[in-house]
């Protein structure tokens, strides 16, 4: 069989591709994080952020493309092992279940998945297609004109004046919905919670770990996963408690819908 | 009367296997494929033997009873095994290696076979390192080795404590190589049951499959029997449950001669037994020996008392005592029969009276705990494990246990026994260690057997029988075979007695310790030789075997395995009444020195005895095939 | 200071599950095992039933079982839920009376995996292992052909994790053991042990690359890294070796795809 082959079809290779889109996904959701607290400064930064991104044109859905593959491949192969996890266990259960060293969030690893799917479907709608809360989507609020330049590792790449999608208003107008809040916050506390488990087992799966220093990896994994929480958590949070607040502007356009 | 001829080829000793190997027949590739051979049993000979004769060209069926060739009990040898490579530069040799077996087996064995096995020894850790057993090694990366069992020279190769799994683990892959290829049949869960001869040759097994209950019957070119020792008809021992004696025993009474029944080893260092439930002696390794003390009070009455509370004056350090130049570290035979000796003057300790103390407590002194603790840490474990006993705080209690049969079928210089085709491998036959085996040798012999020897002289036999002769298995031979077993079966089954088949196994197994275990005398033997056919008789009158024999039945199994015990123990008590000396592990009290050592007598005895079955309910024939040592002169052992 | 005298008779309730062959439906059947001997292994009180059912005219459990001393891995039964019952690295042969405690009911079921059907009662059909073996767990060294045994030094830090590897009796209590029943550490297991050895690596990527295939076709499950088989294993063989084979794997996948070959074919071993 050749390499795609033996990628597709084989229990290894099916695993090695759940690691590596786990990993991307895991590079995705980091990256995620790290431009969206972008919210704590001045509006200039995350809306010529966001305006930078958009205009990557093709570049932009190369990447989207890459990452719904991701996501789609991982999930196909989550299932795909999963159902022949169920199918190998046999018909017969054991009376007794009993456990001996898995953790909860290796055992949770569906669960978790799926609420995070759910999540990722309203974040999506939220926030990029503006389905779920149209009236504080960025094409409904009043465009935002960029103060000062843009620049990404020191090139310019929004320059002054532009007129740009309010993105930093609607991030904050959208989490001042308490409920819509709430959602998020456990949404990625399980997400943070699923890559506890992906996030040391990616390594297993593709033979980078060994016993010497599991330990090291395993407590790595948690400041990672609390960090990646923490990090997550503080923009709803800082919305919440109101300490970021939206431009009045914004805040009259929504209100009037 | 059975014809024994050796076969042993003449010449000079280091010379003789070389010479045979040029002389024997050969046959012609293109035929190799035309013969079909049967092995029965996958343990170190067996899985050795199979996959090089299908290297070889042959096509080869294997059977076994167990549920996977990897779980023969070859896999449970710990110590290492011997080869004469002499790697440590310490003076070993083949001559070296040869001799010490001789002597060890206490000039009871053939000095042409014991030679070979020798000098094939160093093949056989080639060919393991080979396959990818991973032997100690030093940070040199090359391999590692120790002195066992009292050898002068450090020949011993061993994988941790578990070398007969390593080393079986190499010959499983072996065979499972050749199974993968085609060239080998695995019949795995399928007892061998009856032995098919057909013109006075062996062509065939009749087995059953222990799954289905199927009967099968197979013919072949050839039979090789490897299916090991029958230590089990002593119910206790350090054999697994399922080791049996029902193939050889078949073959015996298809005229297969037994060959030194009597002879049978006791470990001295096991676990005792803690209770009449018990299934299985646990063998704690003999280098405890290094450290630790044995003794028993020296006052019946203080056995049960708790032994860190009887002063030093009370305590009898027998062997010490006994043997002084020797003391904790005299051979394993001797050690057995003086702790039988103690706790038959009723100073045994723990509740069944036997069983001796093995006492840390200088060693602790000495090297402190943890100085013990990094010798010896994993058996003291183990023994914990087992008994619950704490042994850095009090003494471990030891006994005897028997853990080898030297005695088997009886084969010639080319392993092939005296029926035509029939050839018997390692433990199963009774060729190399005469009247007692060292430490690491049989592992050797087992892969001697397997690897280096029947691969060259099975193509003899084979070379006399015209390529497709082999018979059809609708012939009246495996017709009868087949009713024959059928009918053990039919009448076990239908036997409406009471008592399960374990409680005459435990009987026969407490009458062959008592009367024919590490000591025997002739009172004794013949009241054991009243007993056994009474205990046979009741057997057949009183036992119970549930279920039915068209599927998966242990009880069943285990029957069959029992009735042919009942038998055998009975030949084993007659060898050992009829050799009238003691040699080795066959102890008669009648003969021994003032000193209480073996007395042989070489002018009488220096022969094998091979019994011949006679028929049910008739005195087997005893024949004897003198041994001629012409190249080394028997001595007397002496440990003093 | 004996261990006989220092301790009580104790009595358990067994709950057995009992089905009569493979294709008929099993249920759990409750026996009552009076005045134990707390220095009986666990084997011994099934003996112990055994008799008392036979002298009752029923029929016996069916219980797989040998050498009785951990090594030929052949006793199989998942007591409370555990593959081999309570304790640390041991097989079922090594376990004790005395690790219950009297009036314990204790469940005794069969390894169970689709892989590994049941035969009778607590007995399981596990050949599977034997077949992933026969694909690939071997180096291809025939009878008289091997160098001497000194030829090719092994570096001892290499031997000793070869040995750690190989030290598996092929119990399947990994794969009992497994949310998943996969074989993944019985598989890494031999993998990593011939791969270790510089006489493995002829045959590194076929071995993987043969084993791992046959392990998915025979109806194993996939590993999530649980690592539940490991602390199940009597030998407490490490899932390290899971990562190393993944590792071989995913290079021999590389190398059996991209790395040039003979146009002939010829060459191949038997």
């Amino acid at each position: 069989m050749n390499f795609v082959g033996l990628l597709f079809r084989s229990s290894i290779g099916r695993k090695i591709l759940m690691a590596l889109t786990g990993l991307i996904l895991i590079g995705f959701v980091v990256g995620h994080l790290v431009g969206n607290l972008q919210v704590f400064q001045d509006p200039d930064h995350l809306n010529g952020y966001a305006e930078f991104l958009h205009r990557l044109g093709p570049l932009l859905w190369v990447a989207r493309i890459g990452l719904l593959v991701s996501v789609v491949v991982h999930i196909w192969a989550a299932t795909v092992l999963t159902l022949e996890n169920q199918a190998a266990r046999g018909g017969e259960p054991y009376a007794i279940k009993h456990t001996i060293r898995a953790t909860l969030s290796s055992r949770t690893m569906r669960i978790t998945g799926y609420v995070v799917l759910a999540f990722l479907l309203y974040h999506l709608a939220h926030f990029t297609i503006g389905a779920a809360q149209p009236g504080t989507f960025k094409e409904n609020l009043p465009a935002y004109t960029l103060q000062q330049e843009y620049r990404v590792a020191g090139f310019p790449v929004v320059d002054a004046g532009a007129t740009v999608a309010d993105v930093h208003s609607m991030v904050i107008l959208g989490f001042q919905n308490p409920v819509v809040s709430a959602f998020y916050i456990i949404a990625v506390g399980l997400l943070s919670f699923h890559l506890l488990h992906g996030f040391d087992s990616l390594f297993q799966t593709l033979g980078l770990r060994s016993g010497r220093w599991s330990a090291g990896l395993r407590g790595f994994a948690l400041l990672f996963c609390i960090v990646y929480f923490v990090g997550n958590l503080a923009i709803p949070g800082a919305v919440l408690l109101g300490k970021l607040e939206p431009r009045t502007t914004a805040v009259a356009a929504a209100a009037a819908r | 009367m059975a014809k024994l001829e050796s076969k042993v080829p003449s010449g000079p000793l280091a010379d003789k296997w070389r010479k045979h190997k040029s002389e024997i027949k050969l046959v012609n590739p293109a035929n190799k494929r035309k013969y079909e051979v049967i092995v029965v049993g996958a343990g170190l000979a067996g899985s050795s033997a199979a996959s090089s004769l299908a290297d070889l060209g042959y096509r080869v069926k294997c059977f076994v009873f167990h549920d996977s060739p990897r779980r023969a009990h070859s896999i449970a040898a710990q110590g290492g095994i011997n080869a004469a490579k002499n790697y440590q530069n310490d003076g070993d040799s083949v001559y070296r290696l040869f001799y010490d077996t001789i002597k060890g087996g206490d000039y009871r064995s053939r000095e042409a076979n014991v030679h070979r096995l020798a000098e094939v020894s160093v093949n056989i850790i080639d060919q393991c390192v080979a396959q990818g057993v991973p032997f100690a090694r030093e940070y040199g990366g090359l391999l590692a080795n120790r002195s066992f069992g009292g050898a002068q020279v450090s020949r011993t190769f061993y994988a941790r404590g578990q070398t007969g799994q390593q080393l079986l683990l190499g010959a499983y892959s072996a065979l499972m190589r050749t199974v993968g290829a085609g060239t080998v049949q695995l019949f795995p869960q399928s007892e061998m049951l009856d032995l098919v001869i057909v013109d006075g040759q062996a062509k065939g097994i009749i087995v059953r499959n222990l799954v289905t209950g199927e009967i099968q019957r197979h013919a072949a070119d050839s039979v090789v029997l490897a299916t090991g020792g029958y230590g089990n008809v002593f119910n206790l021992s350090t054999y697994a449950r399922g080791s049996n004696a029902t193939a050889i025993w078949r073959a015996y009474k298809r005229g297969a001669c037994f060959a030194n029944p009597c002879y049978t080893q006791i470990h001295p260092t096991c676990i005792p037994v803690s209770g009449d439930y018990q299934s299985k002696l646990t063998l704690m390794s003999e280098s405890l020996r290094n450290d630790g003390r044995i003794w028993v009070p020296k006052q019946a009455a203080d056995r049960l008392k708790n032994p860190n509370e009887i002063p030093e004056d009370q305590r009898d350090y027998y062997l010490e005592r006994m043997y002084p130049a020797f003391g904790n570290l005299c051979p394993r035979d001797i050690a057995s029969r003086a702790a039988k000796r103690v706790c038959d003057e009723g100073r045994g300790v723990g509740t069944s009276g036997l069983g001796v103390y093995l006492d840390f407590s200088d060693a602790i002194s000495r090297l402190g705990e943890a100085g013990v603790r990094e010798r010896y840490g994993n058996l003291f474990d183990i023994y914990h494990e087992i008994t619950a006993e704490n042994a850095y705080q009090v003494p471990m209690r030891i006994f005897p246990a028997v853990h080898y049969t030297m005695g088997g079928l009886w084969v010639d210089y080319n392993l092939m026994s005296n029926v035509p085709g029939l050839f018997v491998l390692g433990e199963a036959n009774f060729s190399d260690h005469g009247a007692n085996r060292l430490g690491a040798s049989a592992l050797m012999q087992g892969l001697a057997d397997g690897y280096f020897v029947i691969p060259y002289t099975i193509g003899d036999y084979l070379a006399t029988q015209r390529p497709g002769s082999r018979p059809s298995v609708e012939g009246a031979a495996f017709g009868e075979a087949e009713a024959n077993v059928t009918a053990i079966t039919r009448r076990l089954l239908e036997n409406r007695g009471r008592e399960p088949v374990s409680h005459f196994h435990k009987r026969l197994g407490k009458i062959l310790w008592e009367f024919c275990g590490m000591a025997r005398n002739r009172a004794g033997l013949e009241q054991a030789l009243q007993q056994i056919p009474a205990l046979r008789e009741e057997f057949w009158q009183n036992v119970r075997v549930p279920g039915s024999a068209d599927s998966l039945n242990q009880s069943l199994e285990q029957a069959g395995r029992v009735a042919d015990f009942l038998e055998l123990g009975e030949l084993l008590c007659l060898d050992a009444l009829t050799r009238e000396e003691s040699c080795g592990g066959h102890f008669r009290e009648e003969h021994q020195h003032p000193d209480g050592e073996c007395k042989r007598d070489d002018e009488a005895f220096m022969h094998a005895a091979a019994w011949e079955y006679q028929g049910a309910g008739q005195k087997p024939l005893r024949n004897v095939e003198p041994l001629a040592y012409e190249f080394v002169k028997p001595s007397t052992r002496s440990y003093k | 200071m004996v261990a006989e005298n220092t301790t009580q008779p104790i009595s358990l309730t067994l709950r057995v599950w009992r089905q009569a062959g493979p294709n008929e439906p099993g249920a759990f059947v409750e026996y009552r095992s009076a005045n134990l001997n707390p220095a009986m292994s666990f084997l011994e009180m099934l003996d112990v039933v055994n008799d008392e059912l036979t002298i009752k005219g029923e029929e016996p459990i069916a219980f797989a079982h040998d050498c009785r001393e951990g090594i030929c891995g052949t006793c199989s039964c998942t007591i409370n839920g555990k593959p081999h019952g309570p304790g640390t690295g041991i097989a079922t042969c090594q376990l004790y009376v005395r690790s219950f405690r009297d009036g314990d009911v204790v469940t005794v079921e069969p390894f169970r995996a689709r892989a590994f059907p049941v035969i009778k009662d607590l007995i399981t059909d596990r050949s599977a292992f034997d077949k992933i073996q026969a694909a690939g767990g071997f180096i291809t060294a025939r009878t008289g052909s091997a160098p001497d045994a000194n030829a090719t030094p092994v570096p001892k830090p290499d031997a000793d994790l070869a040995m750690d590897a190989a030290s598996c009796i092929s119990c399947g209590a990994c794969v009992a053991a497994c949310k998943n029943a996969s074989a993944m550490l019985f598989v890494a297991a031999k993998v990593s042990h011939l791969g270790l050895l510089p006489q493995g690596q002829a045959e590194r990527d076929r071995r993987v690359l043969a084993m791992v295939r046959t392990m998915d076709e025979l109806g194993f499950g996939n590993c999530t890294n649980y690592y539940e088989c490991s602390a199940a294993c009597p030998k407490l063989i490490s899932h390290d070796f899971i990562a190393r084979m993944n590792r071989d794997y995913l290079k021999a996948m590389f190398r059996s795809s991209l790395s040039p070959e003979s146009a002939s074919g010829a060459g191949g071993g038997a």
